[in-house]
């Protein structure tokens, strides 16, 4: 969000300059059926294998729509959903050594903004007992005096009269309370913050105050975000480098610009040009690659490339039995196609595609009774 | 003559122990067969309440609805509940923006749709269930007849939308309301959606009202497009000469303060102060001008009304100037 030079220009980056390292991180939820045998009939495969560095002092977006495994994707890496592989290292250290008594305190320079400010504060806690729990779990409290110097600053740095420290989470509005929930992520002084849609539940015109507000912050805090939205206008304006998740992977990633500039990944290309655009006369002569039908189960996804069955580019065999890997075919421009190269340079034409039916409840069979989740998405709320 | 014409609605709250609340403030505008009107805004504007209220769908206790809303020149605020209940459905369809809780989810696809059918259209049942499968088809959902045993959870979003809007429009409505259609939705699935209304608007003649907040959207189908702020339209134009000058300092505010895929990135933005909830009431002066940076004395003082520029309807007393651009 504020580094001048565009992150796809530094190549060359060592060890140290990344916070984050992600490798081959999955999370598979069980579908357990049944109330005396308690089996488990199948795994929603939410996210199955993810590589990504998040460097310091950037942004990383992660765009994908409902379903894609991208909240889970954020909840793993700060280990708030247990990985069911792969691993997550943070400033060298593997997460997955850490117990108890270390992992809490790695947790605080890992903090988290969530997407509904009303639900995510207690309503019966007052602004300041919101922001001092914190502290005080991570032993940061310093005496009354100091410490309500510092939340006093930390309201202000997120542009909030320093009144509002007796006022409780009702008595603000979406965007002040988004604000508050900023606050707190702050009070412990992190190094990420993880975002999880901060500004889908704003309305539009309060929206961008705090997308500029995350901007400032992170300029004078230096902070790394990790930021998670569905909204590609929003994600591109805030993210230097930006992830796309298409089924539990990451199909294409690639510096903002860059991505948006030349999408690769056929999934990517769909996905920008079904973003309105408030112009009428480019809406006029825009043309949408509409996708056919919808989100296959992420509990029987399909095999091969994941997208294969709504891909307007789909080749025959290979496209339905290899999984293809994410690979580099630019500098920092990484894609999971087989084709990208002969997409780009308009070798492979794109054709019509019958949509397919998805059922919603995946690889059970019809006579299976229902009882549980139909999806992730079931599973995990909005 | 106008299809709809909706004037001077206003639609007051009652509530315990408090001011009345005015959501919707005078508003007035004309929906012409084939047209799509646009009513934008962000919440609290009242621009889902108009569209209850047009319906008539806003409870008879505790809300008072007045102006006119006159249907091919009936006006359907003076119609009893059960005349009222003939024309939902038949002339007046609706879709709304959560499709799952717009749904019956214990009633199957098939019986839901063909209810209307029923209804409205006097079908026996037989025939109702073919035509119920014609209509899942034109909406695109695939293998039809199946998906008219299945329940509502069954469906994903998309498709539940789907199912939504082939129930509004099984008795070939000369008007349909949608409202918020898309927002539950995926990009993808959205423009899907979108263009599936622009179809049905194109080839079948209906008229479209169409309620969001999101400007990309009413950019790509609306004729005419309504900002609405605080109950009353701010600001109406077509919506070429909306999106290329916009005049009301709010709507100018609004198009300045979202991310735009198609401008250069990086450059901040420019949010509208304060929050929908610093209002002032109208009666007082300019609604908006807690919020304007363009506010001038009188802006708090005399309440501006709708003045006509050029086939353009703006209610500002400081309006922005013809020559300057939207900040893209």
């Amino acid at each position: 969000m504020t580094s001048g030079v565009d992150s796809t220009t530094q190549k060359s980056t060592s060890d140290s300059d990344v916070l984050v390292a992600v490798d081959g991180l999955a999370v598979h939820f069980p579908i357990r059926r049944g109330i005396v045998l308690d089996r488990t009939v199948g795994h929603v495969y939410a996210v199955d294998g993810v590589d990504l560095d998040i460097r310091r002092g950037e942004t990383y977006g992660l765009v994908g729509e409902s379903g894609c495994g991208k909240s889970t994707l954020g909840r793993a890496m700060l280990r708030l959903v247990e990985p069911t592989g792969g691993r997550v290292v943070f400033d060298g250290v593997d997460l997955s050594t850490l117990r108890g008594e270390s992992l809490r305190r790695m947790r605080r320079r890992m903090q988290m903004v969530f997407q509904d400010p009303l639900s995510s504060l207690d309503p019966r806690q007052s602004v300041e007992s919101i922001l001092v729990e914190g502290l005080r779990a991570h032993g940061l409290d310093q005496g009354r005096e100091t410490t309500g110097r510092r939340l006093r600053e930390l309201l202000t740095s997120v542009g909030l009269p320093t009144t509002a420290l007796r006022k409780y989470p009702h008595e603000f509005s979406g965007g002040q309370r988004q604000r508050i929930g900023i606050a707190r992520a702050l009070t412990v002084e992190p190094d990420l913050v993880v975002a999880d849609e901060p500004v889908s539940a704003l309305d539009v015109s309060v929206q961008a105050q705090v997308i500029n507000l995350l901007a400032d912050l992170q300029r004078e805090l230096g902070l790394t975000y990790l930021v998670i939205a569905h909204d590609l206008a929003v994600v591109r304006h805030i993210s230097d480098r930006v992830g796309v998740m298409y089924l539990g992977g990451i199909v294409e990633e690639a510096g903002s610009n860059e991505l948006y500039a030349q999408p690769l990944h056929p999934y990517t290309r769909a996905l920008l040009s079904a973003v309105p655009v408030p112009d009428p006369l480019l809406e006029d002569r825009r043309e949408r690659i509409l996708l056919t039908g919808d989100l296959p189960s992420p509990a029987a996804p399909p095999s091969g490339c994941r997208f294969h069955t709504r891909c307007p580019w789909r080749q025959p065999e290979r496209c339905d039995t290899e999984r293809p890997a994410l690979r580099e075919v630019a500098g920092g421009h990484r894609v999971a196609c087989h084709w990208a190269e002969e997409i780009r340079d308009g070798r492979i034409q794109p054709h019509e595609v019958r949509p397919e039916l998805v059922e919603e409840d995946g690889l059970l069979s019809p006579d299976t009774a229902l009882t549980g989740p139909a999806s992730v998405t079931e599973v995990l709320g909005p | 003559m106008a299809l709809l014409e909706v004037s001077d609605l206003t639609v007051v709250f009652r509530r315990r122990g408090e001011a009345p609340f005015t959501a919707v403030d005078g508003v007035s505008f004309a929906v012409e067969p084939g047209q799509t009107v646009g009513l934008v805004g962000e919440s609290g504007c009242g621009k889902s309440v108009t569209s209850l209220a047009i319906m008539g769908l806003l409870p008879r206790r505790g809300a008072t609805v007045m102006g006119s809303v006159r249907f091919e020149g009936t006006e359907l605020l003076s119609l009893s509940p059960r005349q009222m209940r003939d024309r939902r459905g038949r002339d007046l369809g609706m879709v709304f923006q959560d499709p799952l809780s717009s749904l019956n989810p214990v009633v199957s696809i098939g019986l839901q749709v063909t209810e209307v059918l029923e209804r409205h259209r006097g079908m026996p049942r037989r025939q109702a269930m073919v035509e119920a499968a014609d209509l899942l088809d034109k909406v695109g959902i695939p293998d039809p007849r199946r998906r008219l045993d299945e329940y509502p959870h069954q469906l994903s979003g998309g498709m539940r939308q789907r199912a939504l809007i082939a129930m509004a429009l099984a008795c070939r409505p000369r008007l349909l309301i949608a409202d918020e259609p898309t927002t539950a939705l995926d990009v993808t699935i959205q423009a899907q959606i979108l263009a599936l209304l622009a179809e049905l608007v194109r080839d079948t003649g209906t008229a479209l009202i169409m309620i969001t907040h999101d400007l990309g959207v009413v950019a790509g189908l609306c004729d005419e497009v309504n900002v609405l702020y605080a109950g009353r339209v701010v600001e109406r134009a077509e919506r070429h000469e909306l999106f290329r000058r916009p005049r009301h300092p709010y709507t100018h505010g609004l198009l300045a303060s979202i991310p735009r895929l198609d401008a250069p990135r990086g450059e901040r933005l420019v949010p509208i102060q304060g929050s929908v909830a610093d209002n002032i009431p109208w009666d007082h002066g300019c609604a908006f001008a807690p919020r304007c940076p363009r506010a001038l004395e009188a802006c708090v003082e005399i309440t501006p009304h709708m003045g006509e520029e050029g086939g353009r309807l703006l209610r500002c007393h400081n309006p922005v100037q013809e020559n300057q651009e939207v900040p893209a």
